[in-house]
């Protein structure tokens, strides 16, 4: 149990943390946690297996996860709470030697004021042998101010022999612009599988960029995006998979644009070995019309049948 | 009870597919049957309000329902199976079940509506409603959300097509238990003989018309000789 007298941060942290990282109010976080708010630490907690200490050489912790660590979860949340921040944070996380553990992060930035909010978070994952990771992460903005909410995640992995990395991440709105860059290197036997979900709205602007490479025997990546572009917003989907080695890859964008929404696709397979075994799926369009006739057979109208569809796709 | 009077629908470029149907349906299941592209789904489209027709009036239990759109329809009472089950990405199972039942199902309920199509909830319930499954379970899930309705009228269009054998039977069984209990009246287009034998009414529609409609007494003894005179010279003694 987390020692709630340890926490000190404000209601739009408070209420934010909620949504991007399930926090409960009562119980706090069990487990180990660090919260950072407006580039401050708002609360810190070790467990007896996972530390978490200030970066000495500039902003950001160093998460070490012991050898063979099981069960258990870090909450890893940042918030931007108001305007005129420009949050950059250096967050690594050295996964011991047959370790299975939680990893959730996820980021809120609140905006109510004329200049831009941003939080940038540049986070390394060094995965030993046999080490297996599950990183959550979601992302929203909140506030109505003319300043733009901006969330700019860089992530780069390194996956050692049958380690296994699996990024499960969301973001559903309120982010004005984000540009996602995820890079990768896998070892003999390693696993990366990559759930991504965006929705845009109005003028909204994301960006993903993956870059993985297959360098291991046996290595896989699995990289799955689904995106709905509604209103006059616009995303890019632009991945990189290698396969140096006999290996399997698959990456597919599949995307949902509605009004004036905007979606660019660009899948790349570089293949380099004979047993390198690539695939890539991609595919944009509106709302199936036989999708909403389906619901609307049920009983559903236009829109509510659209509004299901959307939030199946994006589950 | 379902009503038509004087039906007529062409395809955008001005084919005529409905030339003039009128009907009623009396039974608690009707059968309409025919040659393919006589007609029957587009019939069924237009029962549901999939599509509109170019002149004609549907009544549900006495009121004019033509000018109501495919909701409206479905709240009055209406139930339409799709001849080709709609795939969708992130509905499971449980989702339009849910969603055809309008409220939350219990695992028992699941189990049920999912048995009466021959497929087990446990295995099936909370799998995606995608190109993921094969055409016969895919057909056998839009059947079951077309159940879970207990709608006044159900139409289903070709169910048997793409289902195995076992599950057939099982779905031949499934549609007696509706006939003979009082959830709501059927109509199922079909050339299946099994269906066929358990029908109250027949309507056998060709080129856009109604050939030929009665008691299932009256119409499927004509029809089996028919087919089988159709299919087979020997029985007419042509076959030297």
């Amino acid at each position: 149990m987390s020692d709630l007298m340890n926490l000190n941060f404000n209601d739009i942290t408070g209420e934010m943390l909620k949504v991007i990282s399930d926090f409960d109010a009562e119980k706090g976080f069990v487990g180990a946690y660090n919260i950072r708010e407006d580039t401050q630490c708002a609360g810190r907690q070790n467990s007896t297996n996972i530390t978490i200490t200030s970066k000495t050489d500039k902003p950001g912790i160093d998460i070490t996860v012991k050898p063979f660590t099981k069960g258990e979860t870090v909450f890893i949340p940042a918030c931007v709470t108001h305007t005129a921040v420009d949050d950059l944070v250096y967050n690594d996380f050295y996964i011991g030697e047959g370790a299975d553990v939680v990893i959730v992060a996820g980021c809120g930035v609140h905006n109510e004021g004329e200049e831009d909010a941003r939080h940038n978070g540049i986070h390394r994952f060094f995965l030993e042998p046999n080490s297996s990771v599950l990183y959550k992460e979601k992302h929203i903005g909140t506030g109505e101010g003319a300043g733009l909410k901006k969330i700019d995640p860089v992530t780069e992995c390194f996956l050692k022999e049958n380690s296994r990395l699996e990024m499960d991440t969301i973001q559903l709105g309120g982010v004005d612009r984000s540009t996602r860059t995820t890079n990768a290197e896998l070892g003999k036997n390693a696993k990366i599988i990559v759930r991504e979900r965006i929705m845009t709205d109005h003028e909204e602007d994301a960006v993903t960029n993956f870059h993985v490479k297959l360098e291991g025997e046996d290595s896989g990546a699995d990289l799955v995006s689904r995106s709905v572009a509604k209103g006059n917003s616009h995303q890019a989907f632009y991945s990189v998979v290698e396969g140096n080695n006999r290996c399997t890859g698959h990456s597919a964008c599949d995307a949902i644009i509605a009004d004036n929404g905007k979606v660019d696709a660009q899948p790349a397979l570089n293949a380099s070995n004979v047993d390198a075994e690539l695939i890539h799926e991609a595919a944009i369009g509106k709302i199936a019309g036989e999708q909403i006739m389906k619901l609307c057979s049920l009983g559903l109208t236009k829109e509510q049948a659209e509004e299901k569809i959307i939030e199946g796709f994006l589950k | 009870m379902l009503e038509i009077n004087d039906l007529y629908w062409s395809l955008p470029d001005g084919e005529p597919i409905i030339n003039g149907i009128s009907c009623k349906t009396n039974g608690k299941l009707t059968v309409i049957t025919g040659p393919n592209g006589g007609g029957k789904t587009t019939l069924a489209k237009l029962i549901a309000g999939v599509e509109k027709p170019a002149s004609g009036r549907i009544l549900l239990d006495g009121e004019d329902i033509t000018a109501l759109d495919i909701t409206e329809r479905a709240k009055k009472g209406i139930a339409y199976a799709f001849q080709q089950p709609v795939r969708f990405k992130g509905l499971t199972v449980r989702d339009l079940l849910e969603l055809s039942a309008n409220g939350s199902l219990g695992h028992s309920v699941l189990c049920g509506l999912l048995g009466k199509v021959g497929l087990c909830a446990e295995e099936y319930i909370d799998r995606e409603m995608s190109g993921a499954l094969s055409g016969g379970e895919a057909k056998r899930i839009e059947i079951a959300t077309v159940l879970a309705r207990s709608a006044k009228l159900s139409v289903f269009d070709e169910p048997e097509a793409g289902i195995d054998l076992w599950s057939f039977s099982r779905l031949v069984e499934t549609f007696e238990e509706i006939r003979n209990d009082s959830r709501g009246e059927l109509i199922v287009i079909s050339h299946q003989e099994r269906i066929l034998q358990i029908a109250d009414d027949i309507i056998v529609v060709a080129d856009g018309k109604i050939r030929i409609a009665g008691k299932r007494e009256d119409i499927l003894p004509a029809l089996l000789q028919g087919e089988y005179t159709c299919a087979c010279p020997k029985r007419m003694g042509d076959c030297k």
